[in-house]
């Protein structure tokens, strides 16, 4: 009776349901077709559907705004800039596919994209084949230096390292936990940290490693047991590499549970002003996070863009954060090199960006270096009852990226130079270019 | 063997198995010999991802050869997949030797950053291809049956067994993401060089990758239709329709069940160990629970119980998702995978080659009654189950 | 700080309206050069000026730190004045006392970071020693026994002199004791007493006093010290297992929420409800939306925001699991395996529209006053959020068992679970009681919403996160039984939390998993089965 039932169902509606689809599809077939005109198209690759969506659908945003402001200026080369976005749906081997679409079919002249190291990975192999150009805009954990990507986020010297030290000398921190969400960025930099922090003569009994997975949500045992650890007489402090989900939990739980900032910091890499603006942050006064950009800075280039930002987006209370810097500054590093070589030619923007330099949101200027990272400045905020950061310390000038960790024995003798070297990871002992340069 | 041919071709596998070999055959062909830019030329990008369609079709049919044939709905064949891939990804990583970032001959990268000490145990063997490609065979199978003679031998049956295959690729996606697991964690395994002495990414590695996929498809078809037209596959369908009754006639329904099921875990990780040279990564993603379910969705769009219809749904669901993920449509992707899913069901109960079948049977049937019995055969829907 | 010093104080504390609009400024250079120095926008500067002004003995030093501690303090970097925000929105002059009226343009909050924090409560510490309210009085002495401070001892013996309450008189007691052990001119008899008053405290502050003294010490103390430490460490491994227990509980409340509902579909309809988490996604955003109108319409009724949520999210939830029930789930009876298919999709499309409506970021929602915090029972923290999901737990799944068991609709789905079919030949419409029961389920997974907004993300990804417990959940109850479902959650969740501590949270989970699979082996249709032909598929 009931499979009749759907039987008709099916039959009735059937043909008006393939009539519409392939309707959709013509129409859509159509419309990419129409936009083809003279143009320096940019690729856009970051997950709009998908658990990432809910950080890159803004840097999608951003890199439509800059495209949006750089053509209100006449465009690049005399061009109007076109963005061809593309959903890698928070898959990874998407990713991959997408980044070969953006460059071998729709020959996109540079890609702005990727969040989590797993997706720079998995369209690494793509970069490097095809010889394109990825700007990458978020903090991650170094060991990495390739010649189709420019790192505009923050290394873990840039953020980890100062944010510890500022623990160390300002809040007279004793005993630290590092606490993560179980994946290579935490794993790697609580690795650095571990060994940063025995070099300044921090004992093992003084150190609390602890690792969770993506998404957690119960974290009673591990707060207490911070709070347990904290008690012993030290200065206690929680350097946190959690995941942007599972933060909300945490400091709702450290809230509740009375930890506060005067007695156990809390200083968090991944807990920017987006991730705040799902928290009730009144509980959170005090704990610190470690950045190269934050929302409150005054500068005149930060109160520009930021009411530029909230005009384009129709939304006034729109925040920004440190990855969409990152944007602003590979963006516009990229434009310079384009105008100095004239063309958009990948080789010859590569080997033109060292050396570039562009403003930050922060008042400084920032340098592309030979190691295709760049030089930020670091601050370390407070959060505020109103859910932004007050800065309380920043380092004193700009700190250059480090491709690869002083900290670890595998690459304390590694450096990064694609302009007297042209090599990633050349060895300053053996004088010698490893891996795929030999 | 000759008349075990003859059995399991009829008309419309002999034309599906002539499709897949000449795609696998012009496609390469035409990517390496016509000039670039030429019409009829095939960019290398399509070759790879037509690779990946071929690889996730074998994951379908595998797929439906359990679940459109056994009735046992898998929710956790991503596992075996990913197994495969895992094994294949540790060879390729072993091949990489001294041309890592940190140039250790024997440690892969992450392995060097996480301070390794030495190669894991598990990890000895796999820079030999022989050994890798039995891994890729071997290790999906021993969990299988492992899996599968706990789970049958205690009667988890239905919804049931859904769930705790589900639980299993689960707990293995956790797994995999702990680095301490020493499979590379999140990152996974990535960065390949070669593959038996090749360049991955050389267009002629691509082809020849791309080719074997496709005879792999025509071998797990070929295998996959002599299980179902034999004996074995009929008593597979009784287990499906009636499992107490198959039981009650003498039939050890466990150890049939169990054969089927190692059976198309080992294909599974073979689809993932063509998988993985293609797309250039392996990580633990692939053990997540919606990706086993995505999988089971290109069986039912293609048409449960045909095998022609499983590879047809991944092709064209994968498809759609290339085709609906880029351009102004692509936030709402997600929208139409989840349509999809719910007018499949809804609509087409039987999917594309089965609905298909329903109309041409009875048109056919008035020409040739002897292939319409076979057809029918085929198409068979499952029967709702009396006792349910 | 002188005694002197401190009795000003304390009158300044008491008389503090009085005062305020006639203050005469007592040491005005130096107070005046302390308090100048809030304005130079500098840490260090401003912990000066905090030290200066707690001990100038001026009656304006509480008033000033406490504006500072309630981010009411204001100074003005090119007049270098300070101005005090009064509960009323007066402004006065930090300096002078003087009325002023208004801000100048230039004037920000003195900003503070947690090392001055700490200095603005030490400070505080021992100016509300003295403070009318008990509680104060008990936070302050709270306050110098983490502190310590030397300086503090003649204001803490004078309190405890005049100390009625008993609680505060505890408090104070120990405060004098952390004194007693880091002064170093006290006798041993005096630090032999204090250890046996922090003995006796027996916490984790006091162990890390304890510890914090450092081994030079004289041989007796340094035994008694090592004794009382040893103790409180017995003591509070004792307690960490009632503790485990406590959070396996809370756990469990939270897997049964989420799983109550998917226990009801699957149990009486057999139907897997993949979008069940879907469900449980928009009650919490239903949470959101009820507290984003009631922050801008009604902001004095925050605190009763979840009393209205709970019914609108069983009602909104409830409604589209009719509307999912009638629309797809009846065209599919007889297939489960398809219903889960179609489910899945429908999580799908709802997260992606749900991400579409209110943006991909996490949304915030509120803890009411009544859910924050914790309170302390023995040496375990309970947080009032947890307990309240528990207890909220329990009131559903009484109720709900309630329903089953005495109303017509309960009747009816018990029929229905047990022998569809002779349940339709004695009458029962099948289908309307198909749609109620798959409406409840989805109702009460609208309900467990609002509870999960108060722990966790309210984002597109919530439900997901859930669904996968909420099966094994179920299956691991038993279905068709709820006491299965209890039963099933709390076993999970205790376990869970005795796992955690030994083997990590990500192996321990792997660990639960792992037994779930194993435990369906032994008993395929979960702890409390169902019995009966009917049952067999």
């Amino acid at each position: 009776m009931l499979t009749q039932l759907t039987h008709d169902i099916a039959k009735m509606s059937r043909r008006r349901w393939l009539a519409a689809t392939a309707g959709l599809v013509l129409g859509l077939a159509a419309f990419t077709q129409a936009k083809a005109q003279e143009t320096i198209k940019v690729g856009v690759l970051h997950s709009l559907s998908g658990t990432m969506a809910i950080s890159e659908t803004t840097l999608k945003d951003t890199i439509l705004f800059l495209i949006d402001e750089q053509n209100k200026k006449g465009g690049v080369l005399g061009k109007k800039l076109e963005a061809v976005v593309v959903d890698p749906a928070s898959n990874w081997p998407l990713f991959a596919e997408k980044a070969r679409e953006l460059i071998t079919k729709n020959k996109v002249s540079v890609v702005f994209g990727c969040w989590t190291s797993v997706s720079r990975k998995s369209v690494l192999p793509v970069f490097k084949e095809l010889n394109s150009i990825l700007f990458y805009p978020v903090q991650y954990e170094g060991e990495e230096s390739e010649r189709n990507v420019f790192y505009t986020g923050a290394a873990p010297n840039q953020q980890a390292i100062p944010a510890v030290d500022y623990l160390m000398k300002d809040e007279k921190v004793k005993r630290w936990v590092l606490a993560g969400t179980d994946y290579v960025y935490p794993r790697t930099t609580n690795k650095i940290l571990e060994a940063y922090l025995k070099s300044k003569g921090v004992k093992q009994e003084d150190i609390m490693i602890n690792y969770t997975p993506f998404g957690h949500s119960d974290w009673q045992t591990i707060v207490a047991d911070i709070k347990k650890f904290g008690s012993a007489g030290k200065k206690t402090a929680v350097v946190s590499t959690i995941n942007g989900d599972a933060n909300v939990p945490f400091y709702k739980e450290l809230g509740n549970q009375g930890i506060k900032a005067k007695d156990i910091p809390v200083v968090a890499f991944s807990v920017g002003e987006e991730e705040l603006a799902g928290i009730d942050t009144k509980p959170l006064l005090g704990h610190l996070a470690a950045w190269n950009y934050f929302q409150s800075i005054k500068s005149p280039e930060n109160e520009k863009f930021i009411k530029a930002w909230q005009t384009y987006t129709k939304n006034p209370k729109r925040v920004t954060n440190d990855p969409m810097e990152a944007h602003v500054i590979g963006f516009d590093m990229w434009v310079k090199a384009v105008e100095k070589v004239k063309s958009t030619d990948a080789d010859k923007v590569i080997d033109a960006l060292p050396g570039i330099e562009a403003k930050n949101l922060t008042g400084g200027t920032s340098k592309m270096l030979p190691n295709h990272h760049i030089t930020k400045p670091v601050f370390i905020g407070e959060i505020k009852a109103n859910g932004q950061f007050d800065v309380v310390w920043k380092t004193p000038g700009l700190v250059p990226g480090d491709a690869w960790s002083k900290e670890l024995d595998g690459s304390k003798d590694l450096i990064g130079d694609w302009v007297g070297k042209k090599c990633g990871n050349y060895n300053t002992k053996t004088n010698k270019c490893g891996g795929q340069g030999s | 063997m000759p008349h075990v041919l003859t059995r399991s071709l009829d008309r419309a596998s002999t034309l599906f198995i002539l499709i897949v070999a000449g795609l696998g055959i012009l496609i390469p062909l035409s990517n390496l010999l016509l000039p670039e830019g030429s019409f009829f030329q095939v960019p290398t990008y399509l070759v790879a991802l037509w690779g990946k369609y071929a690889c996730y079709a074998i994951l379908a049919l595998s797929i439906d050869l359990i679940w459109g044939y056994c009735g046992i709905l898998s929710l956790g064949h991503g596992a075996f997949f990913a197994l495969g891939g895992y094994a294949m990804g540790m060879y390729l990583m072993r091949q990489i030797g001294s041309r890592g970032v940190y140039g250790n001959p024997i440690l892969p990268d992450f392995m060097v950053f996480l301070n390794y000490p030495s190669l894991p145990w598990y990890w000895h063997g796999f820079d030999m291809f022989w050994f890798a490609a039995l891994m890729v065979v071997l290790v999906p199978g021993l969990l299988a049956f492992a899996f599968g003679w706990f789970a049958f031998r205690s009667r988890v049956t239905g919804v049931y067994l859904s769930i705790i295959t589900q639980a299993m690729t689960y707990a293995l996606l956790l797994g995999f993401f702990r680095n301490d697991f020493g499979f590379g964690g999140n990152n996974g395994l990535t960065d390949f060089k070669d593959i038996l002495g090749f360049n991955v990414q050389a267009e002629g590695t691509r082809c020849a990758l791309f080719f074997l996929s496709c005879a792999a498809l025509i071998a797990a078809f070929l295998i996959c239709r002599a299980v179902v037209t034999s004996k074995l596959g009929k008593v597979l369908v009784a287990i499906r329709d009636a499992e107490s009754r198959t039981r009650f006639l003498g039939y050890r329904v466990e150890s049939y069940k169990l054969f089927v099921f190692t059976l198309s875990a080992c294909m599974a990780g073979v689809a993932g160990a063509l998988y993985v040279p293609q797309v250039g990564i392996i990580n633990p993603s692939e053990f997540a629970p919606g990706n086993s379910i995505e999988a089971v969705i290109w069986v039912a769009v293609g048409g449960r119980g045909t095998l022609t219809g499983a590879a047809l749904g991944a092709v064209v669901v994968n498809y759609a998702k290339t085709f609906f993920t880029s351009g102004a449509l692509a936030p709402y992707w997600l929208f139409m995978l989840g349509a999809l899913f719910i007018l499949v069901t809804l609509l087409l109960p039987k999917g594309i080659v089965g609905t298909f079948n329903a109309w041409w049977e009875p048109w056919k049937a008035g020409r040739d009654a002897d292939a319409a019995s076979a057809a029918r055969e085929d198409g068979a829907e499952p029967k709702p189950n009396p006792a349910e | 700080m002188s005694a002197t010093a401190f009795d000003r104080l304390r009158a300044a504390a008491f008389s503090l309206l009085l005062l305020m609009a006639f203050a005469a400024p007592a040491f005005a250079g130096a107070f005046e050069d302390a308090v100048t120095k809030f304005a130079n926008d500098d840490f260090s500067d401003t912990a000066e000026a905090i030290d200066a002004v707690a001990a100038s003995g001026n009656p304006l030093a509480f008033p000033i730190i406490s504006a500072l501690n309630d981010e009411r303090l204001f100074a003005d970097p090119e007049s270098k004045k300070v101005f005090i925000k009064q509960a009323d929105d007066k402004i006065i002059d930090a300096a002078t006392g003087a009325a002023v009226d208004k801000l100048p343009d230039g004037a920000a909050e003195v900003r503070l970071n947690n090392r001055l924090r700490r200095a603005v409560d030490t400070a505080l510490g021992s100016l509300t020693l003295m403070s009318p309210d008990p509680a104060k009085r008990i936070s302050a002495a709270q306050s110098v026994f983490k502190s310590h401070d030397e300086a503090a001892l003649q204001a803490v013996d004078e309190a405890l002199a005049k100390e009625t309450d008993k609680t505060a008189k505890a408090a104070f007691t120990e405060a004098r004791a952390a004194i007693l052990l880091f002064k170093p001119d006290a006798s041993e008899a005096d630090k032999l007493d204090a250890i046996a008053v922090v003995k006796s405290k027996g916490d984790q502050e006091a162990l890390a006093l304890l510890t914090s003294l450092g081994s030079d010490q004289p041989p007796l103390i340094a035994k008694a010290i090592a004794g009382a430490i040893s103790s409180i460490q017995g003591n509070l491994a004792l307690w960490s297992m009632v503790q485990n227990a406590w959070y396996g509980l809370s756990l469990g409340s939270v897997l049964l929420l989420a799983a109550i509902g998917l226990a009801i579909t699957f149990g009486v309809m057999g139907v897997i409800n993949m979008a069940h988490g879907e469900m449980v996604m928009i009650g919490a955003y239903t949470t959101f939306v009820v507290q984003e109108v009631i922050r801008t319409r009604y902001p004095g009724l925050f605190d009763y925001s979840l009393f209205v949520a709970v019914p609108l999210a069983f009602i909104v939830a409830g409604a589209i699991g009719v509307a999912i029930e009638r629309g797809i789930i009846r065209f599919l009876y007889g297939r489960p395996l398809e219903t889960l298919l179609a489910t899945w999709g429908l999580s799908l499309v709802i997260q992606q529209a749900v991400r579409t409506a209110f943006g991909p970021t996490n949304r915030e929602v509120g803890n009411p006053s009544w859910m924050s915090g914790a309170f302390e029972l023995g040496q375990i923290t309970i947080t009032y959020n947890r307990l309240w999901i528990l207890v909220f737990t329990l009131a559903v799944f009484a109720i709900l068992l309630a329903m089953l068991r005495y109303t017509a609709l309960g009747l009816e789905m018990r029929a229905v679970t047990q022998n569809r079919r002779m349940a339709a030949s004695m009458g029962i419409a099948t289908s309307r009681v198909d749609a109620l029961t798959f409406g409840l389920g989805s109702g009460i997974a609208g309900i467990a919403g609002v509870a999960l907004s108060q722990i966790d993300n309210v984002s597109p990804n919530l439900g997901q996160s859930y669904i996968i417990d909420s099966f094994m959940v179920v299956v691991f109850g038993g279905v068709g039984n709820l006491w299965g479902t209890l039963v099933g959650a709390f076993t999970l969740g205790i376990a869970n939390k005795f796992l955690e501590p030994v083997a990590g949270a990500v192996l321990g989970k792997i660990a639960i998993l792992v037994l779930i699979i194993l435990f369906i082996q032994k008993r395929p249709r979960g702890l409390f089965a169902l019995k009966g032909r009917a049952v067999e598929a």
